[in-house]
């Protein structure tokens, strides 16, 4: 009796979770027809490059926190799919429905062969090996003038999507929130599946799960890769946001930014990423608008919130809304 | 009866160190047998070497582990642990952050295909207890409701060799009486196990045959009869 009581219970906060998650959709595709009812057409764009950084960083995320795996290097996926994008665009494939598959996928066999290799090492050694595959691709296409060089490459105009304009700034948004909408959505099945509880046994104690049988390296560059491919989406996303494949997507401060979005969001919450990008970006938004020396205010900003919030915002938020819903 | 595992003359180094001098142990199908001896004597080292946990490879200097007929010395432990050898860690290390059916589902495997796999309902069967707090995390658990969540998540491997590694350390006694009758139960089932522990006269109840390791060497091995008869190993080898 007791654990149908404990079913149901965990039953009901699901079923909470679930009806939270879909509030917060709304709420979200609600966004573009309220900033333009307000005159503030511009914030659009703006919070389309939100969700696209709250996708890289929820890619990252899953790596970083399901896999245990402290990448530095997620921007050689992120890049690489935005100069997939750029690259077809010029040879005159501008259809979403293959270039940004074919982002993802670059990114996915990107992620495959230097996950491969990387996974060989642990620890610090991980960090810095994937850093230095990142920074030999950021090198690799700086070099390489065909495809822009220092300047990268830029986008005539946005990939097309059947009938939908994407030229369109809130249609462009709608598409985006789509794509974050389905990467949570299929990081929380797997999170859930088999293979995410062997991956957060693996993340817990690699020893102890080899030694249950379970072929440890395979299992994290299986995650590698997932991370890797949505990050690539992500990439596809932001170079038709900016219409520009840039080298800085490829920079290691990149990785760094986006390292960075995961810790202030919850490293190993679903929403972690989703809510460190936000949180990040919300505030070198209205900083840059107060003074021109905002990277020390949101230094200082993000130390209130990392003392605030040392779980990350995600998991701050999930307690203020829990103790909101026992009371 | 034919030997399931066969370990010969192994020797282990760490780095410069050689901690293991040749050892030998032989567990036929079905039995029960005990490694014992002092802290630090080669124990853990030879189930983590058998295990294929440490050291390297490099670090086998000599010797063989034959398991169901193959060679397994030096093999990764994955591939070990798939070819039907669980170990039951010193210190539990159960996931605390996965609830105890999550702990037991999860990672659940019937990889050689026995005919009567374990099953949550077995393992419930044999520690109610779990049944009882199967929503409940990992890191919720008594001492001893960890050490049965550690077995019954090793049972579900369906192992043929189930290895216990100080499986009652620092159990209260009623919790320790159960882990022992569970692993009578076993026995009766017909589970080849492989016990490191302390209490000697209850490893004398449980177990066929025992081997005692004294600085990396096999010193002493025999039956439970010869160990309870003679006093004098028990007191020159494990101090007691």
């Amino acid at each position: 009796m007791a654990g149908e009581g404990m079913k149901s219970a965990l039953y009901r906060q699901s079923a909470r979770r679930r009806g939270l998650a879909f509030a917060a959709l709304l709420a979200l595709a609600a966004l573009p027809p309220l900033l333009q009812a307000l005159g503030q057409d511009f914030y659009v764009s703006v919070a389309a490059r939100m969700l696209i950084f709250a996708l890289a960083a929820t890619s990252l995320n899953f790596i970083v926190g399901f896999g245990g795996l402290v990448a530095f290097g997620h921007a050689a996926f992120f890049g690489a799919g935005a100069y997939a994008v750029a690259i077809l665009a010029e040879r005159g494939v501008t259809s979403a429905f293959v270039a940004w598959p074919a982002a993802a996928a670059l990114a996915g066999g990107l992620a495959l062969l230097i996950g491969a290799i990387s996974l060989r090492t642990r620890g610090v050694y991980f960090i810095m090996i994937t850093l230095a595959f990142a920074q030999m691709i950021y090198y690799l296409f700086i070099s390489l003038k065909a495809w822009g060089g220092d300047d990268g490459l830029p986008l005539m105009a946005r990939s097309t999507f059947g009938p939908f304009d994407l030229g369109n700034d809130a249609t462009f948004y709608w598409v985006a929130l789509a794509c974050l909408a389905a990467a949570l959505f299929l990081l929380d099945r797997i999170a859930h599946a088999r293979f995410g509880r062997v991956l957060q046994g693996i993340r817990e104690n690699e020893s102890r799960m080899a030694a249950l049988g379970y072929p440890v390296a395979a299992y994290q560059l299986a995650c590698f890769v997932i991370g890797g491919t949505l990050a690539g989406l992500a990439g596809a996303l932001i170079a038709n946001h900016s219409l520009l494949a840039s080298p800085n997507l490829l920079h290691w401060t990149q990785s760094g930014t986006l390292l960075v979005m995961v810790i202030v969001g919850g490293v190993g919450t679903l929403y972690g990423g989703f809510a460190g990008a936000l949180t990040l970006l919300l505030l070198e938004e209205l900083l840059t608008g107060v003074t021109v020396h905002w990277h020390a205010a949101l230094g200082l900003l993000l130390l209130v919130v990392v003392f605030r919030a040392p779980r990350g915002v995600a998991a701050w938020l999930h307690g203020l809304f829990s103790r909101g819903g026992t009371k | 009866m034919n030997a399931l595992l066969e370990i010969r003359g192994l020797a282990v180094a760490y780095g410069a160190s050689q901690v293991l001098f040749g050892i030998d142990l032989t567990l036929a199908e079905g039995e029960v047998a005990t490694l014992l001896g002092r802290n630090g004597m080669g124990k853990s080292t030879t189930l983590r070497t058998l295990c294929g946990l440490s050291p390297a490879p490099a670090g086998i200097l000599a010797g063989s582990i034959r398991f169901a007929g193959e060679e397994i010395a030096g093999r990764a432990p994955d591939r070990i642990g798939r070819g039907g050898i669980a170990l039951v860690p010193e210190g539990r290390q159960i996931f605390p952050n996965l609830s105890v059916r999550e702990n037991l589902v999860a990672f659940a495997a019937n990889r050689r295909g026995v005919a009567s796999p374990w099953t949550l309902e077995r393992v419930f069967e044999l520690f109610p207890r779990l049944a009882e707090r199967q929503q409940n995390m990992g890191n919720q658990l008594s001492g001893g409701e960890q050490q049965m969540l550690a077995i019954g998540r090793a049972l579900m491997t369906n192992p043929r060799l189930l290895i216990l590694d100080e499986a009652t350390e620092g159990l209260a006694p009623l919790v320790r009486e159960e882990i022992w009758q569970c692993l009578a139960r076993l026995r009766a089932a017909g589970q080849t196990t492989l016990v490191v522990d302390k209490y000697v006269e209850r490893l004398i109840a449980l177990a066929d045959r025992h081997t005692i390791v004294e600085r990396g060497r096999v010193v002493w091995p025999g039956s439970s009869a010869e160990l309870d008869a003679d006093h004098g190993i028990w007191h020159r080898y494990l101090g007691v």
